[in-house]
């Protein structure tokens, strides 16, 4: 096959938040920039952000990034970088006073200043009370903040590749990245984007999972590029569950649902998170409150005919409110759930939502691995930012509203460092590996040639079986090593899959085959980091890992106070340690202790 | 619901291996927990993997999944399979260039997106902290910026498929209409300038399909009466 090469100071893959926010960094310097994207920009999955993005304007009231940066770093149990967590929280205000210049249609104050709710885990004065930091337009906060990056990209003249798939990472000898190679949907061609810099903005892949809230694209290609090509994944056992998808559909219902006085109800109509949490009750962290919906469905006390889900209640709450703040999840409820909210609950269940581990990277969003005994020596040419990334400021659990700023902060962060690693003649073009797209052709030859191959639909549909039932809200030993096993298996039938559809034009058969091997990697690499992981800690909880006096919640400080890396060839685990130490003098290193809400 | 099947007529066009499009028939067996028409497509694609169509977020904020079903404009994960008569005909949206099936080239529209500057414009040195927009200022936009460019407005109206090259077309002169609303931005004069044409702005006939159609329960009618009325009243 032809492979036609392009040349660029820089490649963007992703055009959701994080690639949006990174190219308007590198087109606004004059970096020549290709942004490389699957999708039309405006239907990435930042769009279906809901309930807001945090920042300690403090509209309504008190607050500031100290008081943040706790609230995320006890979220994230104490896996979070804290130099990485106070960069993000110190910033927070001025990416999202940026975003409303950018013109983004926040709902307002009465004296005209940026709305903001509560929402989960964020508190004021260091865990006291509930804290009014969710930055919000109505409940469709990433509609309008996708749409407003995108709109500001049209005035910076990016270059996009609309529905362009990137196949493979292309690093040479010494391993430095110089590009991707990807393939145009409609024409089939594959083409080589070789760049000084490559900025990965590729998203999450919580499609791994059988019940997911996630959008179809969410295949995590990104991160299962890196993998290939033998950079570590960081902390990939730390899978968010949203408390609330819609019970059968897995469709989002925002925590903002509760920030605004929604309440979550067993099959008694008891308000069981009193229980939990006496402090933050519904608005504790999300995976208290999704292990204790678990909990309650688990003991019998679930509502409907099969007792498998809960529900939430804001038939107390103006209709009013619902109309104005709400509409959205009421629209969803309807479509959905087949209930109107303002009559009847909604019934919801904890749903794969959010990648906490991904490609590992500094707060300046370089992609780091270890190299000659320092754990994060950075990859030359290579820039990571938003879900696939970890930079680490989620640990073990994020807080809701912090993806949203992650994207903002990293994919800013990230683009400023190539502009600045640019200007200062760092970044060099260096030449391309003679087999610069062998292994994306291969791929490609392979897929074409296979015969009596299984299809990739019962292959991926057993891949989300097994996620689902060995690595999911509560995690047991022997499921977990009967998992390992499982999605080995799953993985060599992979290699193996066939398609009917050979055609060149717009193939949807062979993107789903390219998609099934980069959610295969982050299958391995979650199945096997949880196994390896003795201990509970945030979303990771461990049935022999009790709360005990030595490990409170289970947590084990002394043995696994540390980041994992999981490496794809041979599934090779390592691990390094988590950064305590703030960035700056500015702020005390926020100490461990038990997390409770 | 019960395990039923549904039958469809689907166009259907490979330019790699088809010389014309045709109409295809076939029918699918759908699980019980299949509810929208969306679900049925990806049932539908596990039994031939050629059967080509966009979608995303399935849940109707993305905009990747419109076509034209059983004759008018819509999103597939929005639609009650069990409220369509069958067979359930599924053609791709009208008035667009077609790639492959249910896949059409949206170039023209979103060509016609971007002429109208869909990007807030102010050119005061931007404040230290938000600019300030009362709460009633803010709800001017409702109604407006919820818009999920899924097209299928602007490939329902006749005058977009006349002139799509010369009319903005419902999606893009509502997307006009979100940024004159809004009280930080500035370019009014400059944004009225751009639709003071016989086609931009002035081939909306209101007929209205555009209303009809849309998922999101927007009114684009109602945006483009109102920038012809800003038109009038600069003008006397």
């Amino acid at each position: 096959m032809n492979v036609a090469k392009r040349t660029f100071d820089a490649v963007i893959v992703g055009a959701g938040g994080a690639g949006l926010r990174a190219a308007l960094q590198l087109s606004e310097a004059g970096l020549k920039t290709a942004v490389l994207t699957k999708v039309f920009p405006t239907r990435s999955h930042t769009v279906a952000a809901q309930g807001g993005v945090a920042a300690s304007l403090g509209n309504s009231t008190e607050d500031n990034w100290h008081w943040h940066m706790y609230d995320t770093v006890k979220g994230s149990d104490w896996l979070g970088d804290q130099d990485a967590i106070e960069f993000m929280c110190k910033k927070a205000n001025e990416v999202v006073i940026e975003l409303e210049h950018y013109g983004m249609p926040f709902d307002r104050t009465d004296n005209g200043k940026i709305y903001q709710r509560p929402f989960g885990g964020h508190s004021m004065n260091y865990g006291q009370a509930p804290v009014m930091r969710s930055c919000a337009a109505a409940d469709r906060t990433g509609h309008a903040m996708l749409h407003a990056l995108y709109q500001r990209n049209v005035r910076a003249n990016t270059q996009f590749f609309v529905e362009w798939m990137a196949l493979d990472l292309i690093r040479d000898a010494d391993g430095d990245v110089l590009g991707v190679t990807a393939m145009e949907m409609e024409t089939g061609e594959v083409s080589i984007f070789h760049a000084k810099a490559t900025i990965f903005a590729t998203g999450g892949a919580g499609r791994i999972y059988y019940s997911s809230t996630n959008a179809f694209i969410n295949t995590g290609d990104g991160v299962g590029m890196a993998a290939r090509a033998g950079i570590p994944l960081e902390d990939m056992e730390f899978w968010q569950f949203h408390p609330t998808g819609v019970a059968g559909a897995g469709v989002l219902i925002t925590e903002g649902v509760r920030g605004e006085g929604g309440i979550l109800r067993n099959a008694q109509g008891e308000r069981f998170m009193e229980r939990y949490a006496p402090n933050l009750k519904d608005l504790a962290s999300r995976d208290v409150v999704s292990r204790a919906m678990t909990t309650e469905i688990n003991e019998g006390r679930g509502c409907g005919p099969d007792k498998d889900h809960v529900l939430l209640d804001i038939t107390h709450l103006a209709p009013d409110t619902i109309m104005k703040r709400l509409p959205g999840i009421r629209e969803i409820a309807i479509q959905f759930a087949g209930v109107d909210p303002i009559k009847a609950p909604i019934p919801v269940v904890p749903t794969c939502h959010y990648q906490m581990g991904g490609i590992p990277t500094n707060y300046k969003g370089q992609v780091v691995v270890p190299k000659d005994g320092n754990p994060n020596s950075p990859v030359a040419g290579f820039y990571a930012a938003g879900e696939c990334a970890c930079a680490s400021v989620h640990g073990a659990n994020r807080l809701g509203t912090n993806s949203l700023l992650d994207l903002l902060v990293f994919g800013k962060s990230a683009g400023e460092t190539v502009v600045e690693d640019f200007q200062s003649g760092q970044l060099k073009l260096k030449p391309l590996p003679a087999d610069a797209a062998d292994v994306s052709l291969a791929r490609l030859a392979r897929l074409d040639g296979q015969t009596n191959g299984e299809s990739v639909f019962d292959v991926g549909l057993e891949m989300r079986r097994t996620m689902q039932k060995h690595a999911g809200v509560f995690r047991f030993d022997n499921l977990l090593k009967e998992g390992v096993q499982k999605i080995g298996e799953v993985a060599e039938r992979a290699k193996r899959t066939e398609i009917k559809d050979k055609s060149k034009v717009w193939n949807v058969a062979r993107m789903e085959a390219l998609e099934l091997d980069n959610l295969i990697e982050v299958a391995r690499a979650t199945m096997v980091s949880a196994e390896a992981r003795k201990e509970s800690r945030g979303a990771h909880v461990r049935d022999d890992a009790p709360d005990t006096a030595e490990n409170p919640n289970g947590r084990d400080d002394a043995n696994w106070l540390k980041h994992t890396l999981w490496y794809s060839e041979g599934d090779r685990l390592d691990y390094k340690p988590v950064n305590l130490k703030p960035l700056s003098d500015d702020v005390e290193p926020i100490a461990l202790a038990k997390r409770t809400y | 619901m019960t395990k039923r099947t549904v039958q469809f007529k689907i166009y259907r066009y490979d330019p790699d291996k088809d010389e014309k499009p045709y109409m295809q028939d076939i029918s699918v067996e759908l699980e019980p927990s299949d509810k929208k028409l969306l679900d049925a497509l990806v049932r539908l694609r596990a039994k031939d993997d050629s059967m080509s169509f966009r979608r995303s977020c399935r849940e109707g904020v993305c905009g990747s999944d419109a076509m034209n079903i059983n004759g008018k404009n819509g999103l597939a994960c929005l639609t009650d399979v069990d409220s369509l008569q069958q067979p359930i005909t599924l053609r791709p949206l009208p008035g667009l260039p077609v790639i492959r099936d249910l896949i059409v080239d949206m170039t023209q529209f979103f060509k016609q997106y971007h002429s109208i500057k869909p990007y807030l414009v102010n050119n005061d040195p931007p404040p230290e902290r938000e600019r300030l927009q009362s709460p009633e200022d803010r709800e001017e936009l409702n109604g407006l910026y919820e818009c999920i460019l899924c097209a299928c407005c602007s490939t329902s109206c006749p005058s977009f498929w006349w002139n799509p090259d010369k009319f903005v077309g419902p999606a893009g002169l509502l997307a006009a209409y979100r940024f004159l609303a809004d009280t930080r931005d500035q370019d009014t004069g400059a944004r009225l300038d751009n639709l003071e044409d016989p086609y931009r702005l002035f081939r909306c006939h209101t007929i209205m399909n555009c209303v009809d159609v849309c998922p999101k329960g927007l009114n684009p009618t109602r945006a483009i009466g109102k920038i012809k009325d800003m038109m009038v009243r600069r003008a006397i």
